[in-house]
Formats: structure tokens, C-alpha cells, sequence
């Protein structure tokens, strides 16, 4: 304005730095203060979260790493009065075992059999999976076309392509259970679509019968499934019509998680708004074209979550055949812990552990995509 | 080359009238599927022929023949039938079932409750626990506890002793097995009373409250009644009449527990496997339902000057229950349904025995799995209907 | 294209599914798919395991590989198909194996009422109990109140019931389905006694962290002779099973063994001519070849060589012969003549 006021300056001109902040209000120990200890509710909270965390973790630790044996070529190396001291997980057995663990029985020569299905299983799943992927429709094709055919040739053996034939009574282990697993989602996905759209059909038979199949499914435990499938299903062959050991249990499978995918793929339905389906047949679609083009594409991605979480639970299912004599990982870990050799007190725990890793890195991964595509679906709907 | 006069008249063909196309499409479904079905039964009834194999439900009257560890009605491998077998089995289902969802019920809501709570260390402690049990077979930690349980309990010889009442061994808990003498039964009479009377007061305290405003102490009256009138009851028996409960107290005799009551470790791994897998999922649903009441209602319930707790219990709950009670339905089901597992830890629930044991003695595969499917299939209709009834009931009634 | 698909689903379901059998035919089935198909133990020590690269060895193994010995002259065409005991009648019964051999004992209901046919006892056997030395217990008259692991749908569930009502004691059963989960539950503590065949006790013990801490108890509460079973109706098939089991027994009865076979084609005694094919026409008589007998000693071994390999002195089971023994030793086996 004018000089005058220029010279009756009491203002600043440099800033000040700002003073920190109370150590009360930010930083680690406030952090503290109010997560862990704002109330005395909260404080005995947390005492009781620390003391079980003190109670829970070391021993896990310690069993194991600190204490766990990682290299020995029998019992000696695990068992305490040998070894000369605690000994935790055996890591050593699991280790001399892992072939059995993967392939079961199958022959050491044709072990790159199964290495190759893995390899085109991967490649299938991560087709599937990943929603920017090129050409994703043929992907499905591959996936439940091409790839369940060059599977099967691949496994046991065809003479054509001069590839020995592998009975399966020698499959076990990881083989079995991620056969099991993939046969699962594989029939379960398009016979699941199937049911699911007999359920919402207007044909009264085609409603009842969806309706009787998948109430029915749901209705009883798998293990009775299963049973049924292997006591069952020789019966209701023609005489002298054997069915393979292995597929019994993978019919079951198939048919009872057709079933509860046919109730996540109806919610996919339900959730496809009236005129989506009246626009398609105002375009004069009949009604396959309607659903094929129109309706299941929508819903699908939908209920993509609802799929892995389905598919999660078929995979921890499939433990299940183990009851029935079938040799999937669990039931090779407990043909393999009676071997004498290895006859040493942490060996139960050591092969529980394995199988829980297992176990818990395939069905943690899963969950984790299915919550990653749930928050790109929600934002894709928020715009 | 059709000319005109030959083309089809205005309405379509029957191959494109789609009320034709219906009931054909109809027709040959259930040809298929009666043709299927009629096709198994009858390879079915050649099979059993040339097997030999008796069929019908006669065997249910036959002599079983063998022995089952815990029996809740009395059953001996002599004079009992695989009828009373079967009802052995489906009384161990329904008691690890009932038992089991009991405690999973609790312990999920405290993981699902705790999984949002405001202390940090709680809240991932829940969340590590719900990641861990969700994504673990239960096959696997069923085994983990049966055998984790085994392994870490000591022979009957060295069993814990508690007070020369209680012992915990390798063979399970026992515990002093009441024997009732005159007047034992007035005790359950009694607390059948206080229940119902708790009821009556709980109704007329809520009728109160609306009218007046006046609180009363619900849940103290409660204890009292439940509690208190069995004690009392016991009481005045006890003076006038003489002790109509005593104990019998196991013992340790030769190489195993004589007398008391017995909790086996199987009954206890099966139960604990399931209730805390349970719990993992019943944890996500409760959390789910309560995410679902929008923060007005907890904020409104604040400006009321509710209390944390209260506006848990009274705002918050009764509206997540609304989004809650149809998965944690499917959870129950899901729990009775997973009880068959008990199958690999030699639990003898209805699967084990009847459709292990019963199956093989007599070979009548068809029956046996038909009547056990029957019951599970019951359980699971039966179910559903009350918690339908139950859930219209607890539907936001709109004006 | 819904042709092709019909075309393979159709293939895929018959290669996976057509093992087809006929009553009469079974020998013709066998020779026209060039292997034996043969159930067999999911693993018992001593009778029929598979180590990790799939090899079978045992007692009921090697008289499954002594009938591939005698049809094909070569051991090795032999298919085993691991059966639970829940499953095993009703493989036989479909067709899915073409004999059982699988410790099976062999009693007059399953003889005669689920449509299979019992050929001959290739191991006489007797449910037996193992006990920790450290209980102490030296009978199974000291057992009162103990708790017994078994396994579900075998006779040895009733037979357990039946020893412990008849002798007015008290017990506690806990039955499993698998062998393995049986003998882990015992080994775990959770039972004071662990019953099944005595050979089964003896296998089953080598599993044991220290197999010395276990004994096996002294009574033998039932008969169990077991031996292996083919479909009823198919005499000839049933003869060929029959005739290969005692084929071994005449052999060891008249010394022939593997590494002497071949000098004993040359001996004069006319039983050894007879048994060898040497004279008449006894292997053609029931669909075979003459040199039958031979086939089977010089792949597999008489009796006597089998036994000690897999259960007796060769063996970690170190089992006596016993009741197995030949009758000329005081034994329960006794094969008709070669005539």
C-alpha cells in the first residue's frame, strides 16, 4: 500500500520450522498409545493378544527352523538320542521323500510326463486367470477342450504316440491331488452353467430336475458322495464294466461341485439386469445365442470371485479321496511316515506341516486373486 | 425351387413353435433320466443277484455283532442290531454337531468381532487365525489334532490328576459319572422351570421397559433361575430325603480307568477341529454382516450417547443378524455335513459305523447308503425350513 | 464337430472304463490282454507292498507272478491293483481283477453267498493280539479292560467281540478303516492292544520306532486261512489258480527248486516227470502249456523258496513255518498228486 505500513512489519518474513509434534500425539509411541493401549479394555486386550502370540509363535518357530534338521539320510539324523539334540521338523525325510510326495508311484522314466502336464496346466490357469490376456475365449477353449484331452494322452500312455501306458495305480501324491482338483473344476465349471441355467429355465421338468440334482448334492457330505461313487458305481454298470479306480472318485468330485458351482453361477445370473435379456431377444437371439453371447458373459466375470472361492474349497476337499484309498498327497505322506527308516518322533508333525504349506500356499494365493479381481470388478461398477 | 403356394402358412412350423419345442425339449429330458435311472437300477438288481446279496431292510433286525466305543443308549455287540447301530451313529453325529456348533457359534462371532476391532494386535491376531484355518483342509487339521492331541497327553498311568476326580490321559477325560437315586429327576424338572421361567420374565421386562422405561436385570435374574432353582431343589432333597446324586469316581485299575464317565479323544479332536474351523468362517460372516449396517447407525447411536457396547448389542447386532443368519445357516449345515470326516480319526459317528461298518458286515450298499444320504438330507431340509421361518420373522418389516 | 466330440468322449470312456469279463472266459481274457490283472494287499509286509518305484513283493505277489509264470513264461505280466478290504469283493465281482489274492480268509458265507470261489489256503493264519512289553501282560486273558484298535469290515472286528464276550471280559474298541491308521493309533498310545492276523501283527511290528518294545501274545483266538479267491462259475480259471499253489508245494515236496529245475528235467523219478512236463499231457489239460509247472518254479520258486524269502528266515519277519509247514513236516499243507 504505502511506505508507512512497509516499515511496521511484525510479520515473519522466514517461516518457522514447525515444532514436532508431542511424541503422545504422533510417531511410533502414539501409534501405540492408540492401538494398543487407549482404554484399560484395550490394554488388557492387547496383554492377552501378547501373551498369546508369546504362547503360539516360538514354539512354531523353533520346531520349524531353529530346531529342524535339513539334511540326513535316515531316522538317525532326527531323532533326539542320535542326533544329540531337540530336534524339530525333519526336513531331511520330506526331503529323500519329495519324489513320492509330487509323483506318487509313477515311473522314474516318465516323470517328465507329468512335469509336462503340470507345465500345461500352468499354462491353462494362467490363461484363465490373468483378465488382460490375449485371445481369453480360446483360452477357455484350451482349457476345457484342448487341454483335458492332451492331459489324459499324456498320463497314461498311448501307443500311437509310442508313450508307455502308466496305469493309474501308480499316480499319487501332488499328481493325484491337482488331477482330482483340475477334473473338479473342469466338469464342474460348464455342467455347473448348465444346472444353473435349468434352474432359472421357465420349462417346469428341466426346473424340477436342477432343482432335485443340486438340492440333493448340497444336501449330503461329500464323503457320502464319494462312497457312493466307489461302492456305488460298479453296481449300477452293466456285469463285467469296471470302472478305474481313480475315476470313481473323480466322477464324484465333478458331480458334487457341479452343484454348488451351479448356485454361485445363478447368482451370477440373477444379477444380470431384465433387459439385458430382453435387448437380446429383441436382436431375435434364440435362447442359446441369448445366454452364450449375452447373459453368461456378464455373469461369469460376476462371479469369477465366487468361482475361486468354489474352487478353493474343492481343492481342500480333495483331501477327501484319501479316505477312500485313493493316493493323493495326504494319503502318501501316510504311506510314506510308517517307513521304519524314517521312523523318528517328529515325523508326523514334519509331514502335516509339508502338507499344510502345500496346502495353504496354493489356497492363500487363490483367495488372494479372488479378492484382487472382487476390487477391480467394485471399481469397474463405481466408475 | 418352392414356390409360394408351397410355403408354410403364416404361423411357424411345429419344429420353431417354441410352446412344441418346450415340451418336447421336456419329453426327452425325462426319458433320459428315467431311461438312466431305470438302466442303473436294473444292472443294480442283476449285480446284487449275481453277488448274492440280500436286499431289502431286514438286516436293521440282525444281530450286529460287533462293539462300539461310545454308545449313548445301551448297545452290546451281542444283543444289539445294526437298527440300535444305526442310532448309535446318528446319535454321535447329532451330539458332536449340536456340541460343535455351539462353540463354533462363539468362538466366531469373538474372531469375527475381534477381526474389527480398533486394537491393532487383536485384530491381526483374528486375521491371521481366519487365513490360516480357512485355507487348510479340515481332513488335515482333524489329523493334526488327533494326532497333536494324542501325542501330547500322557498314559493312563501318568494321567493328569485332578483333586482324584477328573483324569487326563491318552484314553480321554474322565470324569465322576452321576448316579441318580430317588428324586434325581426333580433337578432337570427344575431347571426346565427356571428356563421357562426366565422366558416369562424376560417378556414381561421387555413389556415394562416399552411401557415404562424401567430396566430390570434380565441376565442376573437368568442365572438365578437356571441355576439357582436346580441348586435348591438339590438342597432341600438333600436334607429331607438324602443325597439324590452321588458320584461314581473312575479309578485307575490294571492298565485303564474303571467306572466314571468317559470323554474320548476322538469325540474331543473331532469336536475342537471342527468348532475352530467352523469358527473361521462363521468370523468372515459376522464380520460381513456387521460391515454391512452403515456407519449412520453406529454414528446416530452415538449421538444418542449409547455406549460402545450398547450400540453393539442393541443397534449394530440386530440389524448385522438380518445379513448374518442365512450364511451362518449354511455354516451349521456345513459343520453337520463335515462331521462325516470324523470317519478318518475313528470317531463312530453314522458314516463310520453305517456306512463303514454296517456296509461291509452285510454288503447292502444300496440300503445303507440310501438311508444314510436320507438322514443328512433331512437334517439339511429340516434346517433350512426353521431358519426360513426364522429369517422371514427377522426381515425388516417396512410400513 | 459334435460327432468328433462323441467319437473321443466315447474313447476316452472305453479306455478308461472296458475291462470286460465273461463267466466262462476268463483264461482267454487274460491271454488276449497279455497281463494278469491281480488284487492285492494296499501294503502288508511279508504278503503284498509296493516300495516307491511301484515294485510288488510278497507271499501273495509271488503267487500272483507264478500264474503269470505259468500262462505267459514270464513272471513280470502281472498288473497289481491295490484293494482296502471294503473294496475287494466286489473288484473280483466286476471284473476289474481277474483274481484275489490279498490275505483273504476264507469262510463259508463269503464262499458260498458273494459269488466267488476260494481255491486253496496259501497261508494258514489266526488273529493274534501285540501288546507294549511295558504293560506287562504276558495272555490275552489279562486284557479285561483294556482298549483294542482294530480295523472296520474285517471278521477280526467279530472276532474281537466274540473272544472278549466268551471270556466274560470288559474292553473298549476303537475301529479305523485303514491298516495304517490302526497300527498309527496303537503306536500313539491311544490303545493298550493292537489286533489283526498274527502274520499282520509281525509285518505291522517291523513299523514300529523299536519293533522290540512290542510282543505279540500267545493266543491265536480264530482260524483265518487265507488264500486266493476267483469268480464263481469259471471252473477252469479256478482250476489253473488251484493247480499253480500246489504246483509249488509238489515242488518243494520233491526238492525241485529254482536253481535245480533245470538238472530235475532230467531226473528219472517219475512224479518230478510228471510235475516238470516231462511226461503226460496234465498242463494242456487245463489250458496251459506242459511245461507249466517248470514256467512257475524256474520264474518264481517252489513253496518253501517263497515263503522264507518274503516272511520267513529271508525275511524281516522271520515267521516259523508252523502250521504252513508241508505235511511230511508236520504241517497243514498238502497239495494233491500230479496224476
Amino acid at each position: 500500500m504505502n511506505a508507512a505500513t512497509e516499515t511496521l512489519r511484525f510479520v515473519r518474513a522466514q517461516e518457522v520450522d514447525a515444532a514436532p509434534p508431542p511424541n503422545l500425539v504422533r510417531g511410533p509411541l502414539a501409534w501405540i498409545r492408540e492401538n494398543l493401549f487407549s482404554g484399560p479394555v484395550n490394554t488388557i486386550l492387547t496383554l492377552i493378544a501378547l501373551y498369546l502370540i508369546y504362547i503360539l509363535f516360538p514354539p512354531i518357530i523353533r520346531f520349524l527352523f531353529i530346531d529342524a534338521v535339513w539334511t540326513g539320510s535316515n531316522r538317525d539324523a532326527c531323532r533326539p538320542d542320535t542326533a544329540g539334540h531337540a530336534v524339530g521338523a525333519c526336513w531331511a525325510y520330506i526331503w529323500s521323500k519329495l519324489n513320492y510326495f509330487i509323483y506318487g508311484s509313477y515311473p522314474a522314466a516318465e516323470r517328465w510326463r507329468v512335469n509336462l502336464f503340470f507345465l500345461l496346466l500352468a499354462v491353462g490357469v494362467a490363461w484363465m486367470l490373468w483378465l488382460d490376456a490375449p485371445k481369453r475365449a480360446w483360452g477357455a477353449v484350451y482349457f476345457f477342450a484342448v487341454f483335458p484331452i492332451l492331459a489324459f494322452v499324456l498320463l497314461t500312455g498311448s501307443d500311437w504316440l509310442r508313450l508307455s501306458h502308466v496305469p493309474t495305480s501308480l499316480w499319487g501324491g501332488i499328481l493325484v491331488t491337482i488331477v482330482v482338483s483340475t477334473v473338479g473344476i473342469v466338469f464342474a465349471l460348464p455342467l455347473g452353467i448348465v444346472l444353473a441355467l435349468g434352474r432359472r429355465s421357465k420349462l417346469p421338468i428341466i426346473r424340477i430336475f436342477s432343482v432335485i440334482f443340486i438340492e440333493f448334492v448340497r444336501g449330503v457330505p461329500l464323503i457320502t458322495v464319494l462312497f457312493m461313487a466307489n461302492t456305488m458305481l460298479p453296481l449300477f454298470l452293466p456285469e463285467g464294466v469296471t470302472v478305474d479306480r481313480l475315476l470313481r472318485p473323480l466322477v464324484g468330485v465333478a458331480i458334487f461341485a457341479s452343484a454348488y458351482m451351479a448356485e454361485v453361477v445363478r447368482g451370477g445370473l440373477q444379477a444380470i439386469p431384465k433387459g439385458q435379456y430382453e435387448g437380446a431377444m429383441s436382436l431375435g437371439l434364440n435362447y442359446w445365442q441369448m445366454n452364450v453371447f449375452i447373459v453368461l458373459p456378464q455373469a461369469l466375470k460376476i462371479v469369477i470371485p465366487g468361482i475361486v472361492n468354489t474352487f478353493i474349497g474343492l481343492f481342500k476337499d480333495t483331501t477327501l479321496v484319501a479316505i477312500v484309498g485313493i493316493f493323493d498327497l495326504i494319503r502318501t505322506i501316510e504311506a510314506s511316515r510308517v517307513d521304519p527308516n524314517w521312523s523318528a518322533p517328529t515325523i508326523n508333525a514334519t509331514g502335516y506341516a509339508f502338507a499344510a504349506m502345500f496346502y495353504f500356499v496354493f489356497c492363500w494365493g487363490m483367495s488372494r486373486y479372488s479378492i484382487a479381481v472382487e476390487r477391480r470388478l467394485a471399481a469397474g461398477q463405481h466408475r | 425351387m418352392p414356390t409360394i403356394a408351397e410355403q408354410a402358412p403364416a404361423r411357424a412350423s411345429l419344429l420353431y413353435d417354441p410352446k412344441v419345442r418346450a415340451i418336447a425339449y421336456q419329453v426327452v429330458l425325462t426319458v433320459v433320466v428315467v431311461g438312466l435311472i431305470y438302466t442303473a437300477a436294473s444292472n443294480a438288481v442283476a449285480n446284487l443277484r449275481a453277488a448274492r446279496i440280500a436286499s431289502g431292510f431286514g438286516f436293521l433286525n440282525t444281530t450286529s455283532g460287533f462293539d462300539i466305543n461310545q454308545t449313548l443308549i445301551p448297545y452290546s455287540a451281542a444283543g444289539s442290531t445294526y437298527g440300535e447301530a444305526f442310532i448309535v451313529g446318528l446319535l454321535n453325529t447329532l451330539v458332536v454337531a449340536v456340541i460343535g456348533i455351539f462353540f463354533a457359534t462363539i468362538l466366531g462371532f469373538t474372531v469375527g468381532i475381534a477381526r474389527l476391532s480398533k486394537n491393532w494386535m487383536i485384530s491381526k491376531l483374528a486375521m491371521v487365525y481366519v487365513e490360516v484355518i480357512r485355507n487348510l483342509p479340515l481332513l488335515l487339521q482333524l489329523l493334526f489334532w488327533y494326532v497333536a492331541v494324542l501325542a501330547a497327553l500322557p498314559g493312563p498311568r501318568q494321567a493328569v490328576n485332578v483333586g482324584d476326580m477328573f483324569f487326563l490321559s491318552n484314553r480321554g477325560l474322565l470324569l465322576p459319572a452321576p448316579i441318580l437315586h430317588t428324586g434325581a429327576r426333580l433337578i432337570p424338572a427344575a431347571f426346565v422351570i427356571g428356563i421357562v421361567a426366565t422366558i416369562v420374565f424376560a417378556r414381561w421386562a421387555r413389556r415394562q421397559q416399552e411401557a415404562t422405561g424401567r430396566q430390570y436385570p434380565v441376565g442376573l435374574t437368568a442365572v438365578g433361575l437356571i441355576l439357582g432353582l436346580p441348586i435348591l431343589v438339590w438342597l432341600l432333597i438333600g436334607l429331607f430325603v438324602g443325597n439324590p446324586i452321588t458320584f461314581d469316581v473312575p479309578r485307575l485299575q490294571g492298565f485303564n480307568f474303571r467306572g466314571g464317565m468317559q470323554v474320548f479323544p476322538e469325540f474331543v479332536a473331532l469336536l475342537v477341529g471342527l468348532t475352530t474351523y467352523t469358527a473361521g468362517f462363521i468370523a468372515e460372516v459376522v464380520r460381513a454382516g456387521i460391515l454391512a449396517v452403515s456407519k449412520g447407525q453406529t454414528e446416530a447411536a452415538s449421538a444418542l450417547g449409547l455406549r460402545p457396547g450398547h450400540i453393539l448389542r442393541l443397534v449394530v447386532i440386530p440389524q448385522a443378524m438380518r445379513v448374518i443368519i442365512p450364511p451362518l445357516t449354511s455354516q451349521y449345515l456345513n459343520l453337520t455335513k463335515n462331521s462325516s470326516l470324523a470317519v478318518a480319526i475313528g470317531y463312530p459317528d453314522l458314516v463310520q459305523i453305517f456306512m463303514g461298518t454296517v456296509l461291509n458286515q452285510t454288503g447292502q450298499a444300496v440300503e445303507v447308503v440310501a438311508i444314510t444320504m436320507a438322514v443328512y438330507l433331512t437334517i439339511s431340509l429340516l434346517t433350512s425350513a426353521v431358519m426360513n421361518v426364522y429369517n422371514r420373522r427377522m426381515a425388516i418389516v417396512e410400513r | 464337430m459334435k460327432r468328433m466330440i462323441a467319437t473321443i468322449a466315447i474313447g476316452l470312456a472305453a479306455s478308461l472304463s472296458a475291462t470286460a469279463a465273461s463267466a466262462q472266459a476268463t483264461l482267454n481274457n487274460v491271454k488276449q490282454k497279455g497281463f494278469l490283472t491281480c488284487g492285492s494287499n494296499t501294503g502288508l509286509a511279508g504278503f503284498g507292498v509296493p516300495d516307491a518305484q511301484g515294485n510288488w513283493t510278497g507271499l501273495d505277489v509271488d503267487l500272483c507272478r507264478a500264474i503269470a509264470a505259468a500262462i505267459f513264461n514270464d513272471p513280470t505280466k502281472v498288473r497289481f491293483i491295490p484293494l482296502s478290504a471294503k473294496d475287494r469283493f466286489t473288484a473280483l465281482q466286476s471284473g476289474e481283477v481277474d483274481v484275489l489274492v490279498r490275505n483273504t480268509t476264507w469262510t463259508m458265507s463269503r464262499d458260498t453267498q458273494l459269488g466267488l470261489d476260494f481255491t486253496g489256503v496259501n497261508y494258514y493264519d489266526g488273529q493274534g493280539f501285540m501288546v507294549r512289553k511295558k504293560l506287562g501282560v504276558s495272555s490275552a486273558k489279562e486284557l479285561n479292560g483294556a482298549s483294542v484298535c482294530t480295523q472296520q469290515g474285517t471278521t477280526t472286528e467279530l472276532n474281537l467281540a466274540d473272544y472278549f464276550r466268551a471270556n466274560n471280559m470288559k474292553y473298549e474298541v476303537v475301529a479305523f478303516v485303514g491298516a495304517d491308521e490302526t497300527f498309527d493309533a496303537y503306536n500313539a498310545g491311544r490303545c493298550d492292544a493292537f489286533t489283526t492276523d498274527a502274520s499282520g501283527l509281525y509285518a505291522t511290528r517291523l513299523k514300529a520306532a523299536s519293533p522290540e518294545e512290542h510282543i505279540v501274545l500267545p493266543e491265536i483266538i480264530s482260524k483265518e486261512p487265507l488264500g486266493p479267491s476267483v469268480r464263481h462259475g469259471d471252473n477252469q480259471w479256478g482250476d489253473i489258480v488251484r493247480w499253480t499253489h500246489y504246483a509249488m508245494l509238489n515242488a518243494e515236496e520233491l526238492g525241485v527248486t529254482k536253481a535245480n529245475v533245470d538238472q530235475m528235467t532230467k531226473n528219472d523219478n517219475p512224479e518230478i516227470k510228471r510235475l516238470l512236463g516231462s511226461e503226460g499231457k496234465f498242463g494242456e489239460a487245463i489250458g496251459l502249456t506242459n511245461d507249466w509247472a517248470l514256467r512257475i518254479v524256474k520264474h518264481v520258486g517252489n513253496y518253501a523258496e517263497i515263503f522264507e524269502k518274503n516272511v520267513g528266515s529271508g525275511s524281516q519277519l522271520k515267521i516259523q513255518r508252523g502250521q504252513n509247514a508241508l505235511w511230511t513236516k508236520g504241517g497243514l499243507q498238502y497239495a494233491p498228486p500230479v496224476r
